[in-house]
């Protein structure tokens, strides 16, 4: 077993020096019973060209973003990584390090952890961020429990146009901790209706409101008077945002008075993965610090007076106020921050820009496409890089059809709100810097064919 | 003239008329380590004997400070926020945390006086 | 002879005190000081070539960001320097024994990695339609099915992200159990004082109140004491086994009967799982419900801090709970998401996170199982076991043993006993076991403990790197013994930093650059 360096002799020798004569004997405490004699049925170990066999058939199967004309979003999007980053962060004292509980041998991921902090709050425009949540629907769902700590109420409500596994999510969280919750019907043909609608249900128990921009539509949202609304109230906004990348081309919610922002960071030096690993951005206001859930790295200096930093304010966490704890995560997304980080600093403010406008035109440009296909019609007004469009009849089918013919054409509003009949022709279509020409002439080409 | 009162969690109280100002003992901020931060409650807050009235964290431990009597918070100390080291510094004088309008005199009857309390740390 | 007299002085030259020769730079040869990339980046500078944009109508409305963001930017070459220099200051697995108790850092195998990147898992959509994502549901279905083998359960709910994520899920499953029970009432999870943090905050988080249980003198849950506290509105016991302390709790079997008898659920966190993979199954034991660090278990890399991944594996009492989405092998695989037609008896309690949970992880757990198969990871088992004991019983004579000198499973923990007197801590040790080329153990965890070192060498460490490593913690722990207190106090002494100021990082927190005031505002 290439795995294992302890050869028979070894493993004799040290069961002498232990006092034991089988390796069972260091079992003794398991219910004789329950010891397994054999082994379990699953089969037996395999050098790495039969298991490169196995996983190489596996992913055959599946058919990639790369390989076809690609619009689905909705969350997770396509975008391009550049090659160092993935070699970076293979770097084996990145790869198989820990936690940086020993500041004086972590140096590397703490600094790197500032600096991801630093690039996040710039980003979000916010004083403060974490270093990184799961992803970006867990950190929604902690947004709002700690609204209600620092409101002391236990109310919140959810925009309708907020993405559902993000609704899902906190709707369990809430449910589960016995928490209020009003969650609002999803509006994709008026964008400004849904903020109407929060504000209209903001009330003296409300803890937070929690609005998504660009909503899972696409609509981009001004928040500078709800945010005003819901403080006014005592309540706090929450802004989501699952394309980080507008960030390079819009508003960030903290230059519109959000208090925390929480976002999903794939879209930056992560790739798509099939929907995980994730890292979820996380950001607030200096004053609310004590309250926010998940790790935070601080500068300070060592012994010999230099820089150096350090993992601060952790008795906010689980392994010191256990079940006072400001929340219960441990692991976070350590090494998808470091790609975040990494992808960011090759950008920088030029690059990011440049990234985002290149998406928000690619976006547009087949927007105008589509606007002579027959029957088929862009529902926003606003958008960055992915916009709803309504077709004739079931969109779920006219997704498949056109997977059939080779293009992936985006997410059907079916599958993220399965009950709600009147968005049954409705699909998300995302266009990132990935989307060729060519690939903007086969959407619209299949499309065409498949309705 | 203020008497000082102490319980067995090393919170002190000194009475001064019907308000007592809360801390913590001398020997309990050394047990501590350095004080990175105290949550102190809201004056005008109700607290009972025993209740956790306010929580003080050094860099690895975070602690609650149990009221000594029960009564209303008629003032926390504002310095501490950004100066907790002052509760390393000055336990018994300007490292106070809060000031309460004691309910109950006859709850005072129940906690140590200085020379008892020094007798409970020799036993520790 | 033909006397060739260029060559250079070979031999080493006389050994000085490095800190007699300070650099200009503050560098120390391979040791390179690293600035921020907001004190070498600037904002006009990329690291990515890109085209011109399209001409287009903006469709940004009045939202277009006009304010400089102030995010420094770096060309590749820079990149490339900055974070290999910061890699260098960092201890990873492949640097050396990284014996740090209760979170099995084994070692990652490159092959998952290699894996983890093939274009058909790396690079699909969670949303695409399903019928292109075959082969990845396959890949889900699979591993759970080697999940529920290992553990000897019928269920598993793969979304959870991370551990503490997988501990939500299984205590959201019990109260949805409970819940449909009529049973709702039962507001209290007993937790021993020896479990991890994760353990009562998750707890707390969705409204139940913790209450502790006693650990005897053996180190062990004794059911008697279970028993004792068992009151009706118990709902579940959160138990670690092995337990934090390195120790299988012998009682288990009896302890599960008790919970149940007693209307509860037994909780079980998985984060020693490997001890036991191969040997015992949980679902053997009476447990209902256990997550799996696969971060820990099956070898995905830490990553400095995650990303994890923490499927729970669930008993028949809870497998109707499964949260959504999951899985459904037939004609092909489906996957069953809200508004999804549901079988008779399913009653998923909601969803986790966002899309179908950590499938990369999952790649690589697979990958790492398949590797091993059933044999490898029983011997692994054996082997993480048998290192542990071989690091116990070689140092007991000179280090304390709180719970005697008995086997334990695959970590040894060791109190600071030992060092009464010695004038070193716990701490200070550590920190010259990193002068040393090795990463501290986990230090004054579990809590019930005092002082202590909670040692898991793991599977992966060969005898002569065993040996090496007992041979130095014996050379310190006489060198404490002797009274050489300067080798502990002030250590690490050749780490890239000394010891850091954490009372200053807390007391006033610095949690972010920001970019210094001009001279001439400052001095206003």
């Amino acid at each position: 077993m290439r795995y294992l360096p302890l050869t028979p002799q070894d493993r004799t020798d040290m069961l002498a020096k232990i006092g034991v004569a089988a390796v069972d004997d260091l079992f003794a405490n398991v219910p004789k019973s329950k010891l397994l004699k054999g082994l379990v049925d699953l089969p037996k170990a395999k050098g790495e060209l039969d298991v490169e066999r196995i996983m190489g058939a596996m992913a055959a199967e599946n058919i990639t973003a790369s390989e076809v004309p690609f619009f689905v979003g909705a969350g997770a999007y396509k975008h391009h990584v550049p090659a160092s980053v993935d070699h970076l962060i293979q770097r084996s004292e990145f790869l198989t390090s820990y936690t940086p509980y020993q500041p004086e041998i972590a140096q590397g991921t703490l600094q790197y952890l500032f600096e991801f902090q630093t690039q996040v709050a710039l980003l979000t425009g916010m004083e403060v961020a974490n270093a990184s949540m799961y992803d970006g629907s867990t950190g929604a769902a902690e947004a709002v429990l700690m609204a209600h700590r620092v409101t002391k109420r236990r109310k919140a409500i959810l925009a309708g146009n907020l993405h559902p596994h993000y609704r899902d999510t906190i709707e369990t969280l809430s449910r589960m901790a016995g928490d209020e919750l009003v969650s609002l019907e999803p509006n994709p043909a008026d964008a400004s209706a849904d903020l109407k609608a929060v504000a209209a249900a903001i009330d003296a128990e409300t803890s937070c409101i929690v609005i998504q921009t660009p909503d899972v539509f696409g609509n981009l949202h001004d928040l500078t008077a709800i945010a005003k609304k819901a403080q006014d109230a005592g309540a706090l906004l929450i802004a989501v945002v699952t394309e980080v990348v507008s960030l390079g081309a819009v508003t960030p919610p903290g230059a519109m008075g959000a208090d925390i922002v929480v976002a999903e960071g794939q879209s930056i030096g992560v790739g798509l993965n099939f929907g995980g690993p994730y890292v979820g951005l996380f950001a607030t206001k200096q004053k609310y610090v004590r309250q926010m859930p998940g790790r935070l790295c601080g500068e300070t200096v060592d012994a010999e007076g230099r820089r150096g930093f350090v993992l601060t304010l952790s008795t906010r966490e689980q392994h010191i106020r256990r079940e006072k704890a400001t929340s219960n995560i441990c692991t976070n997304s350590g090494l998808m921050c470091l790609a975040f980080t990494i992808h960011m600093t090759l950008l920088g403010e030029t690059g990011l820009r440049r990234l985002a406008a290149i998406n928000h035109a690619n976006a547009c440009d087949l927007a105008d496409r589509l606007a002579d296909v027959d029957g088929v019609e862009v529902l926003n007004g606003s958008f960055f890089n992915e916009f709803a469009i309504r077709v004739p009849g079931d969109a779920a089918k006219v997704v498949e059809k056109m997977a059939k013919k080779g293009v992936l054409a985006g997410v059907p509003a079916a599958r993220l709100w399965p009950k709600h009949k009147a968005l049954k022709d409705i699909i998300l279509v995302a266009n990132t810097e990935v989307n060729t020409d060519d690939d903007r002439a086969a959407f619209v080409a299949a499309l065409g064919a498949s309705l | 003239m203020a008497t000082t009162k102490y319980t067995k969690d090393h919170e002190y109280i000194r009475i001064d008329g019907d308000v007592g100002t809360v801390g913590i003992s001398h020997y309990a901020q050394e047990q501590l380590g350095d004080v990175v931060f105290v949550e102190l409650p809201s004056s005008g807050k109700a607290v009972k004997k025993g209740d956790s009235a306010a929580v003080v964290e050094s860099v690895k431990a975070a602690s609650d400070i149990y009221s000594p009597v029960s009564g209303q918070v008629v003032e926390a100390n504002p310095d501490l926020e950004g100066a907790p080291a002052t509760v390393n510094d000055d336990p018994a004088g300007k490292g106070w945390f809060f000031k309460v309008k004691i309910a109950n005199p006859a709850e005072l009857d129940e906690l140590m006086d200085e020379a008892a309390y020094k007798a409970f740390l020799d036993t520790l | 002879m033909s006397m060739n007299n260029q060559g250079r002085p070979t031999a080493a030259g006389e050994a000085g005190a490095a800190s007699a020769h300070p650099t200009f730079t503050g560098n120390k040869a391979l040791q390179i000081e690293e600035a921020l990339i907001f004190e070498i980046g600037r904002p006009e500078v990329t690291g990515v070539d890109m085209p011109e944009p399209k001409k287009v109508k903006s469709r940004l409305g009045k939202l277009a960001r006009k304010e400089p963001i102030d995010l420094p930017g770096l060309s590749e070459p820079e990149t490339m320097r900055h974070y290999v220099r910061l890699s260098q200051k960092n201890f990873g697995i492949d640097t050396g024994l990284f014996p740090l108790g209760s979170c099995t850092m084994k070692h990652n195998a490159r092959l998952n990695e290699k894996m983890a990147r093939l274009p058909g898992f790396g690079d699909i959509h969670p949303l695409q339609p399903v019928s292109t994502v075959q082969g990845a549901l396959e890949l889900i279905d699979r591993l759970a099915d080697y999940l529920k083998e290992l553990t000897g359960m019928p269920a598993v709910a793969m979304s959870p992200k991370a551990g503490a994520h997988g501990e939500l899920a299984g205590m959201m499953a019990i109260k949805a159990a409970l819940e449909a029970k009529g049973e709702g009432h039962r507001k209290t999870v007993l937790v021993p004082e020896s479990a991890h943090g994760t353990n009562p905050a998750t707890a707390a988080l969705i409204g139940f109140e913790v209450k502790a249980v006693p650990a005897q003198a053996d180190g062990t849950v004794h059911v008697s004491d279970v028993k004792a506290a068992l009151t009706p509105d118990v709902a579940a016991i959160m138990l670690t086994n092995p337990n934090t302390c390195g120790i299988f709790e012998k009682e288990i079997v009896e302890i599960a009967k008790a919970i149940h008898d007693a209307g509860a659920y037994f909780y079980c966190d998985g984060a020693n799982f490997n001890a036991i993979v191969g040997k015992a199954r949980p679902g053997d034991l009476g447990v209902d419900a256990m997550h799996i660090n696969l971060h820990k278990t099956f070898s995905t890399p830490h990553g400095g801090g995650g990303p994890g991944a923490g499927p729970v594996v669930l008993s028949e009492r809870l497998a109707a709970f499964v949260p959504y989405p999951f899985i459904r092998a037939g004609k092909g695989f489906s996957l069953v998401e809200e508004g999804g037609k549901l079988d008779k008896g399913e009653m998923p309690f909601g969803r986790m996170s966002a899309f179908h949970g950590q499938m990369g992880m999952f790649v690589r757990a697979l990958a790492y199982m398949l590797s091993h198969g059933a044999d490898g990871m029983k011997l692994a088992s054996e082997d993480a076991v048998l290192n542990a004991n071989y690091i116990r019983a070689s140092l007991a004579d000179l280090m304390s043993l709180p719970f005697g000198n008995q086997p334990c499973m695959h970590e040894a923990l060791f109190d600071d006993e030992w060092l009464k007197n010695t004038g070193v801590s716990t701490l200070d040790f550590a920190k010259a076991m990193i002068d040393e080329g090795y990463h501290p153990m986990t230090m004054y965890f579990p809590l019930v403990v005092h002082g202590a070192m909670l040692i898991e060498p793991t599977e992966s460490e060969s005898k002569a790197s065993l040996d090496l490593f007992i041979a130095t913690l014996r050379d310190l722990a006489l060198s404490a013994k002797r009274g050489q207190v300067e080798r502990f106090k002030n250590a690490p002494f050749h780490a890239p930093r000394r010891r850091l100021d954490e009372t200053r990082a807390a007391r006033n927190p610095v949690l972010r650059w920001t970019r210094p005031q001009p001279y001439a505002e400052a001095a206003e």
